[in-house]
């Protein structure tokens, strides 16, 4: 219990009290708070467990970079994990607690047992993984080790993108940010100004400093009016730059206001957006780094910039008793401010020599200064008692031990960092400087960085590079933590050095220093500073880790936006949607297309419905809607040309009226997609695309098109959705057909197999072809999308009489299997050719080239022991698994185990034959009809025997009558 | 993410576009005179360079107009957008034959 409120200090609003609840009890803190300034204010010290050894941690900083207070607020659906209590605004009724502590953060199970102490070195899980195993570990490691809680329902919150287009935007409110924006504004571009706080001034906020004369609170409000009474200018709070890509492109995440208007359930939780600007200024300040000692960690170690900014902006006093640690001129603002708020400055610690310290003098008056020391270590366990410092030799080594110095609180600056992460997104280089001791952005590059964002400090003084004490062999190095996230320690670093681990990259890697959900925001600088001690090489030798996108934690939802549940995508609906509800079709999704799968009766399941849909079509007629086939139009005098250049086949060859099926080959010789290919006139195809598949064809054709055969005349047209489709196949398909009034003649005479035919019906154009794709007599009846309800419903009126139902896809897929014929996916994958499928009937040897011939006899492609479709018949009558292997006996050259001869690819219980059928790509397999091969699918084994593909009807007389 | 001007629509967001590699890709033939090395070569090897690349470019949500760019891939800037058709640039550093 150390920190206390200010009476006076701070531009909290005292007005407004406001209750909150932390760890189950109730505190108060007004509005302007955080909830970090706010328990500080109510004197809590511990704020967090350690990720790996659940150690008592307090509040390191005050803004984004805070490592150690991790938080989860709310509950149920609406708790958000992880988030840092430095940037949790207070707002009434505020409910929060640490994460990874049980049962509670003041006494925590974990800790006390001492289990977790040495237990997790370095590179624990990458050792494990080798041995003993890392399944003995997980389970504990997954439990002990971790942040939030997951909710456990979806988020009631709703998150949405948006997009912007200025000619210049400022990334950061403090003084040079304001400063770039004013100038901006002035210059007359438009201009966005965003700042991660929820009020502009960074940390000016609250100080006593003046500003070209002016006060620098009245100057910051002068600036923020003028850019908020600029047409042309506009600032966003609470929204961070979390990325920067090419060409002036930036992801802002803005968080909504807590305290706005009431959250109701859905309401907006934030916005992402993407803005294009001209000019990218970076004003992200910079970041205090910690000093490294045994027990640093420990609550009331804080950084020195952030006990000024909880005194000047929240108006709480860190500590009673201090010790400043430093080895820069700037820390010893906070001493003065503390001092004159009230606290007592016990010693302040330089690490530098007498000369070197630029406030000395000044200093000297008010308490006192030890030069050439830094803390050895601190005393305490959940709370600083004291401090025990070390005098240092020239070279940074200990020379001498000093005597404990009894205090509360320990300010800790070991520099400055400049965020120059924003500037690496880019690709923008860095140049270590010795000045401050931390890289700072070459420039110029793609964007502008200024302020301390670009290295300028003004009041660091001379800074001496040195983080911790040199001590040979001491047992500190335990516990003096480098990254206090992800608890990476002295000796975890050293360790990986022993190791071997000397690229700064490996080092990240081996001992996760940098990368917790801080990416190392405090930690970066010092661990490559120890890697380069250890090596006897300088930091800028040594280098740094790439920054990455985000920059700050971001709520997955944000990137979702509004692209989840029914509006992850359009759902295309068919145009006879509302006819298969009325009778009762199960839709499911198909690619992008809703569909009906198959239409239960009463009570029916799945495998009675598509049974007595199938048997439908054996004996009497279904009614299929097949309008998601793809269907694009070649039109133009070179149109045969250009099919035939597209296609294995012979298309210029065929006749008006005519069609075929016909399998379109990638420059691979690969299967891109079947279907049928129709002649409407001499100059006018339509070319058929399986259903999802109609983009991509059009893109195959248009790419060769354009780029190959530009002098074609030629022009394709996608009219999927301009026809929709209604499929009626069986044996009585024709009666039914000639009953409905088309003006076409469907005798078996005037209308053979594989033929095309146009006219009317119900008053408007319609287009049949006869092909099959279930193995009866089948007609396509093609109408205007408008009219798929009402042609639909006119076929069951007056096919019912004649046993006429409805069949959804599970049926047709059923049918085509008992037929032999492939389905684009199942039977084909990316390596599959014609003859594999036996369909080397399709590829005609006339013609000289097309797309694909030439792969056709590569060596890979005449290989004797390609997989080839087959039928495979299980001994038991069973339908053997999808995805079972045909086993060999041979052993596999490259895995070991038993070889694959290939697989099984499609399989159904028969209705019609009522036994199990199925599919599969067999290596050799044509040559191999009759053989009994073992399948295997995990621990199930089976007999079966190879057949020709095709078990019902083989000869194919049905759907020729 | 790339602003890419495309010569129809105008300057739009990659996302609207699709990259097909390496452009001025010459197939070869006719099939019969073609070498099974040849023929590889037209499929598979791309020169991947680190400098001034030529590319092929749809507007696949736009107008579904292809073109090449030249594009300097350290970099990411884009130095000229034109017409399939129209022969390679001088400016290429590399392209394969
Ligand atoms: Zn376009």
């Amino acid at each position: 219990m150390t920190g206390w409120r200010h009476s006076s200090l701070g531009i909290i609003d005292r007005s407004r009290p406001i209750s909150f609840r932390w760890e189950g009890r109730s505190y108060r803190g007004f509005r302007g708070d955080t909830l970090a300034s706010a328990l500080l204010a109510n004197g809590v010290s511990i704020v967090g467990r350690s990720f790996k050894h659940h150690r008592p941690r307090g509040l390191l900083a005050a803004g984004l970079e805070e490592p150690s207070a991790i938080v989860q607020t709310g509950a149920g659906a609406k708790s958000l994990p992880n988030l840092r209590a430095t940037e949790v605004d207070l707002v009434e009724g505020l409910e929060a607690h640490a994460v990874n502590a049980w049962p509670s953060v003041s006494t925590d199970v974990f800790a006390s047992l001492g289990l977790m102490k040495r237990f997790i070195p370095a590179a624990f899980y990458y050792k494990t993984f080798m041995w003993p195993g890392w399944e003995l570990f997980e389970p504990w490691i997954r439990r002990l080790a971790g942040l939030g809680q997951a909710p456990d329902q979806p988020d009631p919150d709703t998150y949405e993108h948006a997009h912007e287009h200025v000619d210049t935007l400022i990334i950061g409110a403090g003084v040079a940010g304001l400063q770039a924006a004013l100038a901006s504004i002035r210059s007359g571009a438009a201009t966005l100004l965003i700042e991660h706080d929820a009020v502009a001034g960074g940390r000016a906020l609250g100080a006593e400093q003046s500003l070209s004369g002016t006060p620098v609170g009245s100057w910051i409000a002068e600036a923020l009016a003028e850019i908020d009474a600029a047409p042309h200018g506009r600032r966003l709070m609470r929204s961070t730059a979390i990325g920067l890509y090419d060409h002036g492109l930036a992801a802002i995440y803005e968080r909504s206001d807590p305290a706005g208007p009431p959250g109701a359930q859905g309401s907006l939780r934030g916005r992402l957006w993407k803005i294009r600007a001209r000019r990218i200024i970076v004003a992200a300040g910079a970041i205090e780094r910690p000093l490294v000692f045994s027990g640093n960690d420990c609550p009331g170690v804080m950084l020195a910039s952030a006990a000024e900014t909880y005194l000047h902006r929240y108006g709480v006093v860190s500590g009673r008793r201090i010790v400043l640690a430093a080895n820069n001129d700037r820390a010893y603002r906070a001493a003065f401010a503390l001092n004159d708020a009230g606290a007592e400055i016990v010693a302040v610690l330089d690490a530098r020599p007498e000369a070197d310290i630029g406030l000395l003098e000044i200093a000297r008056e008010r308490f006192p200064v030890h030069p050439e020391t830094l803390p050895l270590r601190v005393e305490g366990r959940d709370r600083v008692r004291a401090v025990r410092p070390a005098r240092l030799d020239g070279s940074g080594a200990m020379a001498s031990l000093s005597e404990e110095i009894a205090c509360d609180t320990v300010l800790v600056s070991g520099g400055w960092t400049p965020s120059v992460h924003l500037h690496s997104h880019l690709g923008g280089r860095l140049r270590w400087d010795d000045m401050i001791s931390s890289f700072v952005p070459v420039q110029p590059s793609d964007v502008l960085s200024v302020g301390e964002a670009a290295g300028e400090f003004a009041d660091l003084g001379r800074i001496r590079p040195i983080v911790c004490v040199e001590t040979p062999g001491g047992r500190e190095e335990e516990t003096a933590f480098v990254d206090l996230q992800n608890d990476v320690t002295l000796l975890d670093v050293r360790l990986a050095v022993r190791e071997n681990f000397r690229s700064v990259e490996h080092l990240k890697r081996y001992t996760t220093l940098g990368m917790a959900t801080d990416q190392g925001k405090t930690s970066n600088i010092n661990g490559l500073a120890i890697l380069a001690a250890e090596l006897g090489r300088t930091p800028a030798e040594v280098g740094v880790t790439r920054f990455r996108p985000p920059y700050h934690p971001t709520p997955i939802g944000a990137f979702a936006g509004h692209r989840i549940g029914d509006t992850l995508r359009p759902r295309r609906r068919l145009a006879a949607d509302a006819a298969h509800a009325r009778m009762g079709a199960r839709m499911e999704d198909y690619g992008h297309w809703s569909r009906p799968a198959f239409y239960p009766q009463a009570r029916e399941t799945e495998r009675e419905a598509v049974h007595r849909e199938v048997c439908a079509v054996r004996t009497a007629a279904g009614l299929f809607d097949a309008s998601s086939l793809g269907k694009i139009e070649v039109i133009g005098p070179d149109a045969g040309l250009f099919l035939d250049r597209i296609y294995p086949g012979s298309m210029a060859a065929m006749k008006p009226g005519r069609c075929k099926y016909a399998v379109m080959l990638s420059e691979h010789g690969t299967i891109l997609d079947d279907g049928v290919v129709a002649r409407l006139d001499a100059d006018r195809f339509l070319v058929g695309a399986t259903s999802g598949n109609a983009e991509k064809v059009a893109a195959h054709l248009e790419d060769w098109l354009q780029c190959e055969w530009p002098e074609l005349r030629v022009m394709t047209i996608d009219v999927t959705t301009d026809w929709a489709v209604m499929t009626i196949s069986g044996p009585k398909a024709r009666l039914i057909l000639a009953q409905l009034g088309a003006s076409i003649d469907v005798s078996r005479e005037a209308f053979p197999h594989l033929s095309v035919r146009e006219g009317s019906l119900l008053g408007v154009p319609c287009r049949i072809q006869r092909v099959s794709f279930t193995g009866e007599v089948s007609f396509e009846i093609s109408i205007p999308w408008a009219y798929a309800e009402d042609l639909h419903s006119r076929l069951m009126a007056s096919g019912a009489s004649l046993g006429l139902i409805p069949v959804g896809i599970e049926a047709i897929m059923t049918l085509r299997i008992e037929k032999g014929f492939i389905h684009l996916g199942s039977e084909t994958d990316g390596v599959t050719l014609p003859d594999d499928l036996g369909l080397s009937g399709l590829v005609s040897r006339r013609k000289a080239d097309f797309v694909g011939k030439r792969s056709l006899s590569r060596p890979e492609a005449l290989r004797q022991d390609r997989r080839q479709l087959v039928g495979l018949e299980a001994l038991d009558g069973s339908a053997p698994p999808i995805g079972a292997h045909v086993v060999s006996d041979r052993p596999d050259s490259l895995r070991g185990g038993a070889h694959s001869e290939g697989w099984v690819t499609s399989s159904i219980l028969s209705p019609t034959l009522s036994r199990g059928i199925a599919l599969g790509l067999v290596e050799a397999g044509r040559s191999r009809h009759g053989e009994i091969v073992i399948l295997r699918d995990g621990n199930r084994v089976l007999k079966a025997r190879i057949t020709p593909p095709g078990a019902y009807d083989p000869s194919g007389e049905r759907m020729h009558d | 993410m790339l602003l890419i001007d495309c010569p129809v629509c105008g300057q739009r967001s990659e996302d609207e576009f699709r990259c097909a590699g390496q452009a001025h890709l010459v197939r070869p033939g006719p099939p019969d005179a073609v070498t099974d090395e040849a023929w590889s070569a037209y499929l598979y090897q791309r020169t991947n360079l680190k400098g001034v690349s030529a590319e092929r470019w749809l507007h696949e949500f736009g107008c579904r107009r292809w073109f090449n760019i030249l594009r300097d891939t350290l970099t990411h800037q884009i130095l000229h957008v034109y017409p399939v058709t129209e022969a390679r640039r001088p400016e290429e550093t590399g392209g394969g034959e």
